[in-house]
């Protein structure tokens, strides 16, 4: 039907005066004029749906712009009354107005690095496993949708079983060891963080190691090289900047866990002394914290917070993606 | 020469040993807490469970029901923001690979998708829970729906990129305008991978629970006002948890066991969906 009222466009521009054009519509029949009229109307449609597909795609860049103003003007309160001292301040006492990130950033780094250093073994020895040793196979695949499987566990849940279960192990491993026994405590969190960021360095790390030309491997072996030597001089170095991206994307995501963290980490604004004294990280102050914050000031330093966890693991991500890609393109 | 050999076969194969064996730890933390769980939880679901609200400490009988409303609510308000929005996005994103404004806005989907849940809640927090003059679900649905976003924009491009342009072709060489060939074209042809996005989208959302801490807040009593304070799953089983009562606690485990259920039983689904149409995700 479109092919029609095409046809009769093109025969009638070139008409000299509009009263011709006129009069080819009108001595065509009425069937045709409705399909001019349709075929215009779904012109407009054509075009408001494009407009509307820039809009959406424009409100995501709003969106996150949105965001980060959002967290950018609701923390320069705090910011004013600090400073950047803000960062390295060792005391957090809302009472007094004296707010200090200090203790919040080293337990978050020392939650998030000890998860990292606990589950790197696990997340290679999956993704060499799944890559190299056996890709195909329905053991194989069980493993690899039962590690997917890892990462959709909601968080509350797991911090549920770590106070139900974990700290108890942990109790009682803190005794047999000679320190204070308290169970909950930047230890406690590292281990169920390391179990809860496995995935991502693991289906990272597959794909990777999936993507190593199968003519340097044989090139190996025809060497005389063993499985373990092809793993170690061959796959490793050309998939290092793809397993390194890995290593950020769950970095980034432990950075910014909340729930888990909160339930088993203890809650205590200190500064912590070992891995298993009690501490905080900087989402738990604010997932703690926030609904709790009675003057500007306390709300805005929690805000932040929230800022520099923002930072952080936005520049995490990006370097991590960008990794990936520049893997993947080359 | 023959030892050296002999040594590096072994050696070879320790570590072979080795990855398999912590290959395999991975998986054994899963079946605990999946055990675990299903142990303390599945004694404690029955029909009382599900219907009753919350008994106060020391009586016998108190269910989830609001909590479960709740999250059915929010979720579902959630995905109606999120599943237009998010669709409409992925297309523009594989209609227009190479403009300006996909790569800003391509990256602008990588950032969201690693912004801590938590810092999303604050934002929602100052958006609507302010403005609005108190905690709502609203707020929280759309606390939830931004966290959405990024999966759902991320599968239908991923899967509409995959798409042959020949079917585009084909379909404006038949004089279709331009979004009956997305709505009537590609959008079926890709609707498999999009529903399996949103699926995904759905499961991740549903055990969220720290974008709802400073936006749907929690409630003891049933609530079926978006604009109130809305009790749901993930909440009720923090604040359950980190409570001192027993009778509290094994509300958390019924609760927990029916939300790990049902997060896991989503995902499997999408697997298997996946599978089935051999999507790529």
């Amino acid at each position: 039907m479109m092919e029609q009222s095409v046809d009769i466009k093109v025969t009638t521009r070139p008409g000299k005066d509009a009263g011709r054009v006129v009069s080819v519509k009108k001595t065509s029949t009425v069937s045709s004029n409705k399909r001019i009229r349709r075929s215009f109307r779904q012109i407009r449609t054509e075009n408001v749906f494009r407009r509307m597909l820039v809009i959406v795609a424009l409100c995501m860049i709003v969106l996150v712009l949105g965001i980060m103003v959002t967290l950018a003007v609701q923390s320069t309160l705090s910011f004013k009354s600090a400073g950047f001292s803000y960062l390295w301040g060792k005391t957090w006492d809302p009472v007094r107005d004296v707010f200090g990130a200090y203790p919040f950033i080293l337990g978050t780094l020392l939650t998030s690095f000890l998860a990292l250093i606990i589950s790197i073994p696990f997340s290679f020895a999956v993704a060499v496993f799944l890559g190299e040793y056996y890709p195909t196979g329905w053991l194989p695949n069980l493993l690899k949708n039962t590690v997917e499987l890892i990462a959709a566990v909601p968080s509350v849940i797991y911090g549920f079983w770590g106070l139900a279960v974990l700290v108890p192990i942990v109790r009682s491993f803190e005794t047999s060891i000679g320190v204070e026994p308290v169970g909950i405590g930047i230890f406690t969190s590292s281990l169920i963080l390391a179990i809860m960021i496995i995935p991502y360095a693991a289906s990272l790390g597959r794909s990777m190691i999936h993507m190593v030309p199968s003519n340097l491997k044989e090139a190996a072996y025809s060497l005389g090289a063993t499985r373990w030597e092809v793993i170690r001089s061959v796959i490793f170095p050309y998939t290092k900047s793809g397993l390194f991206a890995g290593v950020l994307l769950s970095l980034g995501r432990a950075l910014g866990e909340t729930m888990a963290v909160t339930m088993v980490i203890g809650n205590t604004s200190l500064i912590p002394k070992s891995i298993f004294s009690p501490g905080n990280t900087m989402a738990s102050v604010i997932a703690n914290e926030f609904t709790e914050a009675d003057h500007p000031v306390y709300l805005s330093a929690l805000i932040e917070l929230g800022l520099v966890l923002f930072l952080v693991t936005v520049v995490i991500n990006m370097v991590g993606k960008r990794m990936v890609s520049s893997f993947t393109n080359e | 020469m023959a030892n050296h050999v002999k040594y590096r076969i072994g050696k070879s194969r320790v570590f072979q040993g080795l990855t398999i064996l912590l290959a395999f730890a991975c998986v054994v933390p899963l079946i605990f807490i999946l055990i675990y769980i299903l142990q303390a939880g599945l004694t404690k679901i029955n029909w009382q469970f599900l219907t009753n609200l919350p008994k106060p400490v020391g009586e016998k009988g108190g269910g989830i029901a609001n909590a479960l409303i709740g999250s059915i609510m929010i979720i579902l308000c959630a995905s109606v923001i999120a599943i237009p929005f998010g669709i409409l996005c992925g297309i523009y994103l594989s209609e227009n690979k190479k403009s300006r404004l996909a790569y800003w806005s391509r990256l602008c989907v990588d950032i969201l998708q690693g912004v801590p849940s938590i810092v999303i809640g604050i934002v929602a927090y100052f958006w609507l829970v302010k403005p609005l003059g108190g905690f709502s679900a609203i707020s929280g649905s759309v606390a939830l729906a931004i966290m959405m976003l990024p999966i759902i924009i991320r599968s239908t491009e991923e899967t509409l990129k995959l798409l042959p342009d020949s079917l585009r072709e084909a379909a404006y060489a038949l004089g279709m305008p331009f979004h009956r060939v997305v709505l009537k074209v590609i959008v079926p042809c890709g609707i498999s991978g999009i529903m399996s996005g949103v699926m995904l989208a759905v499961a991740r959302i549903a055990g969220e629970t720290a974008p709802l801490l400073f936006t749907a807040f929690g409630n003891p009593y049933m609530s079926f006002n978006m604009m109130k304070p809305m009790q749901s799953m993930p909440l009720l089983i923090f604040n359950y948890a980190t409570s001192p009562y027993n009778d509290w606690h094994d509300l958390a485990w019924g609760a927990s066991c029916i939300l790990l259920i049902w997060v896991l039983a989503l995902n499997i689904f999408t697997k298997v969906i996946t599978r089935k149409w051999k999507v790529q995700l």
